[in-house]
């Protein structure tokens, strides 16, 4: 059964005249990375507060791990969901680092005792515990990330939402958090869902679905949206680097593959052809 | 920042450091009332060597402590003189119309000067010695009792720590609007009192929309953590009372109670 079922969801917001999610219907199956992508605006962040009921939808339902999201179950599926949002400041509750991971787990009335050694295991897991007891203002916005991340894996969630969590950080920040989170969710068997538009964040995913303007047009593995290149650029997303290299050298006459390729077997394909002629 | 020592919390590994806040806090608290309660040589004499010795516990040069008093040095001067001008009683000195400096004048203005370097001197030590957060953790703890009468203790304790946690980021935020609009045009610390009071407008006003935007993202933060509310949680970190507590405690309980004492005796 899935994880995550859910069936024709809408919500408009009061002050907008369009839907801002319309119609959705998904399934993530357990230990599945799947990612939504979307350009801005076209309602990928209310998905993720919908699900963990932030906000009430309209129409439709969401099931997480066999419950139905309403009034009574929405704490109970908050346990089996951790989140991770845009901006590393604004979520960073405790006053030092290790106040914040234990922050989760005080609101589970976890006793201090089992709090101490969870705390220091999931800083640990993110490389993180040198710096217990920094002040958040005394920490880089990759660091406050990986902190999240921590106070996520102390209370020991089955889904992992990342909302756009890597748009505010430098590519090297966003290059680290992404392997731990890949880490992370091997050796915890966690089920991700990013919503995201860095398409670097989506080629991670094991299935990639695009949403415009409040609906899904399109859901499919990342080699296959991918090799979509010029109608990804037209939904407003970006691409690929090694899918605009195609686009470059297809302009200029060069008979590229219709299929995706990553970074490595495009320079693959370019040394064989090179070599050929 | 280097100008402004009133208030700040200078780290340090000294007995008076690993206190734990709410002994400190008490003490702190005590030693003021107590000020109130000297009226002698004897007295003073005894709470200037308790505050000394507590100065000198806290590993921080006597010369800092001194520095910390010289934003309240004009304050200090002005009290002083009007004790001394406009005292009344005893033998007079001097006298110009109603100005006149009279024996009593003179010893209600030493004693008012020496109550407010102490009170001062003690809360500097306070604060130099204990991190904010420790504060709030104190104030928490001893607020405690006020549960029965369901005041809002958890509640508050979150407020005051989330406070404390944002006023860096605050501090940055509103450096870089200031820069930001400086980089507009605007124009900060000339001009007349309106003028002036006008460039203020510009900072503000994005600074509370922003303080807005913040909550609310914090809030939805918080409860995607599952934050309910402010009673029925567990507490990470947990104040420890330990043997220098108890024996700072005597020391400052046996010498406050030989200054009330003393007053009544000598």
């Amino acid at each position: 059964m899935a994880l995550i079922k859910v069936s024709h969801l809408s919500y408009q917001y009061a002050n907008s005249e369009t839907k801002a999610v319309d119609d959705v219907s998904f399934e993530i199956e357990g230990g599945e990375w799947v990612a939504i992508v979307g350009h801005n605006g076209s309602g990928k962040s209310t998905i993720a507060k919908l699900l963990i009921g932030l906000m009430a939808a309209d129409e439709g339902s969401v099931e997480v791990d066999g419950q139905t999201l309403s009034e009574a179950t929405v704490w109970q599926i908050r346990e089996t969901i951790g989140m991770v949002f845009q901006n590393p400041d604004n979520q960073f509750v405790g006053a030092t680092v290790a106040d914040d991971v234990a922050f989760g787990m005080e609101n589970r009335q976890v006793d201090r005792d089992t709090m101490v050694p969870r705390v220091e295991s999931a800083l640990k897991q993110v490389g993180m515990w040198d710096f217990k007891d920094r002040e958040p203002a005394k920490l880089s916005g990759g660091q406050k990330q990986r902190v999240a991340l921590a106070g996520i894996i102390a209370v020991a969630p089955k889904i992992l939402i990342l909302d756009e969590a890597t748009s505010m950080l430098d590519p090297q920040g966003r290059r680290d958090i992404l392997r731990t989170i890949k880490e992370l969710k091997d050796r915890l068997n966690l089920t991700v869902l990013s919503i995201t538009h860095d398409i670097d964040e989506a080629a991670n995913a094991d299935r990639i679905m695009v949403i415009d303007d409040g609906h899904f047009v399109e859901e499919a593995d990342p080699e296959t949206i991918f090799s979509h290149g010029q109608r990804l650029i037209e939904m407003g997303l970006d691409v690929p680097f090694s899918e605009k290299l195609k686009l470059a050298l297809a302009d200029r006459g060069v008979a590229v593959p219709n299929n995706y390729l990553d970074e490595g077997s495009l320079v693959d394909w370019l040394w064989t052809s090179h070599s050929n002629t | 920042m280097d100008k402004f020592l009133f208030g700040r919390y200078i780290p340090g590994h000294s007995w008076v450091h690993r206190l734990d806040p709410r002994a400190k806090l008490v003490l702190c608290f005590m030693y003021v009332l107590v000020v109130f309660f000297a009226n002698n040589l004897w007295t003073y004499l005894l709470l200037t060597v308790l505050l000394l010795a507590s100065v000198a516990a806290t590993a921080i040069s006597l010369r800092i402590f001194l520095r910390g008093l010289r934003p309240l040095l004009w304050l200090l001067i002005f009290t002083v003189l009007i004790q001394v001008f406009f005292g009344a009683g005893g033998h007079v000195y001097w006298s110009w119309g109603i100005l006149s400096v009279t024996h009593d004048g003179l010893i209600s203005a030493g004693l008012i000067l020496m109550r407010f370097v102490l009170i001062i001197m003690i809360s500097t030590l306070l604060t130099f010695s204990t991190a904010p957060l420790d504060i709030a953790d104190g104030i928490e703890s001893l607020l405690s009792p006020l549960r029965k009468v369901h005041f809002p203790v958890a509640t508050l304790a979150l407020m005051l720590s989330l406070a404390l946690r944002f006023v860096p980021t605050l501090m940055d935020e509103a450096e870089k609007i200031m820069n930001a609009q400086r980089a507009r045009g605007v124009d900060f610390g000339t001009g007349g009192l309106k003028q002036q009071i006008k460039t203020i407008v510009p900072i503000l006003i994005p600074l509370f929309v922003n303080a807005f935007n913040r909550a609310v993202d914090i809030s939805t933060a918080m409860e995607a953590r599952g934050y309910q509310d402010g009673e029925n949680r567990t507490k990470y970190r947990q104040l420890k009372w330990q043997r220098a507590d108890t024996i700072s405690f005597l020391v400052y309980v046996v010498s406050l109670a030989s200054v009330i004492g003393l007053r009544f005796v000598a």
